[in-house]
């Protein structure tokens, strides 16, 4: 009994924090509060939940060999200790989903995004995690797309496969509209970006000939390398001839980023990808730690509302109600599907013993989570007048600082013209005025933290150039691994029809494969940069539907598992969340399909827009027939993306049953593990 | 401390997918002690291919 008392108490300390969030009216709520709720609410599922999912309902076995030591190869199947293994699973589902998603979901208040995040992640997040991760570390360390038809059959594996295509094609769309956004007419932060090529071809280069292998000494001078370019980015963006030449209109840097992915993709690994990779990781961690540290010692109040009115629906950051967008804006740190590809993809080939599972699949997500409540703080410690003036999209607010503070203030979040110049000057840029896509925000928010704690407001041009250089790093690096990733899954899906189109070596398939992934992702990127409505409008709700449908999916395998364990009085650990995100999901899938209102349904805009065109008429923001068959065009063909999400979704649902049905009939177990005496044999 | 020293070292190069050099060719002297050992450069230019230019280039948003 003693040994429960300090978990007690520490589930005493997080009720407490939990309720000065929710409850505290008028005054200013300090965001450690915050940070306190979430940490011990983390600990108490961390110590209670996982460890009854570990012996109850997977009934894992330490005695019982991993991939790791059964296939051990030293390559990749090898016992990994399990610290340094959390390390590289956190490194490898830690990226910008969430940090920009609790940046957006900011516009209803802090406070239905802090519950969303820690309820999420304990009861649906992070229980997907460790699910894949232990259904695919008992069988060899298979991936989501192989474990699909060994436990539902092959048709429910192609069709998840084919889902999984496809989101990773929003995904990458989504990441580089974020980059779009952050560097656009922005010299500075251009320069800075367009210098870490040059330094990884470099790095490249030093790691292949110079000193092959020592990642450490390279990533130091690439770092040097990174911070000089912040630093004489600030003369290049000044200087008159440099400073034109890196400022690039939003449809400029999208062709420069679809010709990148597409370049970048086929150039062999050791030279862009692998030491831009180091840069970013490492470059990430040292970031996510230092926010971290500076959110204590800065112990920020929080100045956005608990609560604003956009909870109703008709916010200008994203369209929608808090039910259901809130539960798909932040899909990452909440819940993210994407995370059941990492989870069986080569953690489960390291793992030492069955024992570190909890730790690795369920902890390493509660670490996750508390990357979305501190990016979620520092979204929220902005003066919201900021918040919604580089959030709403020029249509909303103008262009310039005295329409954007008029039209802010009639919000309801006062703000003069002078502040929204004063902020823009302090931090470096030309404009914060519709800085949309959450990265300017929370660079913002990083330098404000930053440079409270290391060099004073001198410094804060210097951290937010340093915060938009860190996440355009790791975006871009995600672009150019997941067209890769793409390319393959792509390759395998056309192979179904031909498969002398698996061959990944041969030229031909390659480059078409490629190609495609390009175009498609390309498509999608090119149609939000030119949305006039800002495009993360559009393309994150679609986004966030996609990620939580994988999460979905990945889930009812997990349901189907357990049953065909013959452990279903214990699937409700998977059920509930299933049915959470199925009825999110379906609800904002259809609502994006058939709602009448014509901000949030693609139907009801497109008709809108086909009924003015039929009179001949165009309507704002269109400015010529062409860009009104344009809108239409674009609503349409997101209206088919959301209805092929559902199919795929309702598809598997139904696969599911069957399977779990099927389970329950079957007297013995039927789940396809690899069984343990053939294990004690080997 | 330099125990400590070397697993941060040893998560790091795990971070971006490079194992333990060491227990690999532990691996190899006790269970395949016929077969040729890579060396470190072999080695690593086998795992930066097998990190990026396989099936695991797939990371999260």
């Amino acid at each position: 009994m003693t040994r429960h008392i300090p978990w007690m108490l520490i589930a005493i300390v997080g009720a407490a924090a939990l309720s000065v969030v929710a409850l505290s009216r008028g005054e200013a709520v300090n965001a450690l509060w915050i940070v306190v709720a979430a940490v011990s609410s983390f600990l108490v599922a961390y110590r209670y939940y996982a460890l009854y999912i570990a012996r109850s309902v997977m009934r894992l076995d330490a005695s019982r060999p991993t991939p790791a030591i059964r296939r051990a190869d030293g390559l990749d199947y090898v016992a990994t200790d399990r610290v340094v293994l959390f390390g590289h699973h956190f490194a490898a589902i830690a990226g910008a989903g969430p940090l920009v998603g609790p940046v957006l979901a900011a516009q209803m208040g802090y406070l239905p995004g802090t519950i969303w995040i820690i309820a999420g992640v304990v009861l649906a997040g992070a229980v997907q995690d460790f699910m894949v991760l232990f259904i695919s570390m008992r069988r060899d360390g298979k991936s989501l797309g192989e474990l699909i038809r060994m436990e539902m059959g092959q048709v429910a594996g192609a069709i998840a496969l084919f889902g999984a295509f496809m989101i990773m094609v929003i995904i990458l769309a989504v990441l580089a509209l974020i980059v779009v956004k952050a560097l656009a007419e922005s010299p500075w932060g251009m320069f800075t970006v367009a210098a870490t090529v040059p330094l990884a071809l470099f790095m490249g280069a030093y790691t292949r000939w110079i000193r092959p292998g020592r990642i450490g000494e390279v990533s130091l001078l690439g770092l040097v390398g990174l911070l000089l370019a912040i630093i004489y980015g600030q003369s290049v963006a000044l200087s008159p001839v440099w400073g034109p030449a890196f400022t690039f209109t939003p449809v400029q840097l999208c062709w420069i980023l679809i010709g990148y992915g597409a370049v970048a993709s086929v150039l062999p690994v050791w030279l862009l990808l692998a030491p831009r990779d180091y840069l970013s990781t490492f470059l990430k961690i040292g970031a996510i730690a230092a926010l971290a540290i500076g959110i204590v010692i800065m112990a920020p109040p929080l100045k956005m509302h608990a609560v604003t009115q956009f909870v109703g629906g008709n916010g200008p950051v994203w369209s929608g109600g808090l039910f259901p967008f809130l539960f798909i804006t932040i899909a990452c740190g909440a819940v993210s599907g994407f995370h059941a590809l990492i989870a069986s993809g080569t953690t489960p080939k390291l793992i030492a013993s069955e024992a570190d599972a909890p730790i690795i699949g369920y902890g390493a997500m509660l670490m996750e989570a508390f990357v979305a409540i501190m990016a979620l703080v520092g979204a929220s410690i902005l003066d919201p007048g900021i918040y919604f003036t580089m959030n709403s999209p020029a249509a909303v607010i103008g262009t310039d600082a005295s329409s954007a503070a008029a039209a802010v203030t009639a919000m309801g979040f006062p703000i003069t013209p002078d502040l929204i110049a004063q902020t823009a000057k302090d931090v470096g840029e030309h404009t914060i005025i519709s800085r949309a896509g959450g990265a300017p925000t929370l660079a913002v928010a990083m330098a404000e933290i930053f440079s409270h704690v290391v060099g004073g407001p001198a410094m804060k041009a210097f951290w937010y150039h340093f915060a938009i250089l860190f996440e355009a790093l790791f975006i871009l690096t995600a672009v150019d691994a997941g067209t890769r990733a793409g390319r393959f899954m792509l390759q395998d899906l056309i192979a179904l029809a031909v498969p002398s189109f698996k061959d990944t070596q041969t030229i031909g398939p390659s480059l078409i494969a490629t190609g495609l992934t390009v175009a498609a992702w390309g498509f999608f990127l090119y149609q939000g940069v030119t949305d006039p409505l800002g495009g993360v409008n559009t393309l994150w709700p679609v986004f966030g539907i996609s990620n939580q449908m994988l999460a979905a999916i990945a889930l009812m395998l997990a349901t189907a598992v357990l049953f065909r364990m013959k452990q279903d009085r214990y699937a409700w650990v998977t059920m509930i969340p299933t049915a959470w995100l199925l009825i999110c999901t379906l609800s904002a899938g259809l609502l994006k399909l058939i709602s009448t209102d014509v901000k949030v349904g693609f139907l009801a805009h497109a008709a809108k827009f086909s009924a003015a065109a039929d009179q001949g008429d165009i309507l704002a923001p269109a400015k010529s027939m062409a860009e009104m068959r344009q809108i239409i065009f674009n609503d349409r063909i997101d209206a088919g993306l959301v209805a092929i999400f559902l199919a795929v979704v309702l598809a598997l649902l139904l696969f599911t049953i069957r399977t779990c049905v099927a389970a329950r009939r079957a007297e013995r177990p039927t789940a396809r593990e690899i069984p343990t005496p053939l294990v004690a044999a080997e | 401390m330099s125990d400590l020293l070397n697993r941060i070292r040893q998560m790091a190069r795990m971070m971006v997918g490079v194992q333990d050099y060491g227990a690999y060719v532990q691996h190899m002297q006790a269970h395949h002690p016929d077969l040729p050992v890579m060396t470190t450069t072999q080695f690593f230019r086998e795992r930066q291919e097998a990190r990026y230019g396989g099936k695991n280039g797939g990371k999260c948003c």
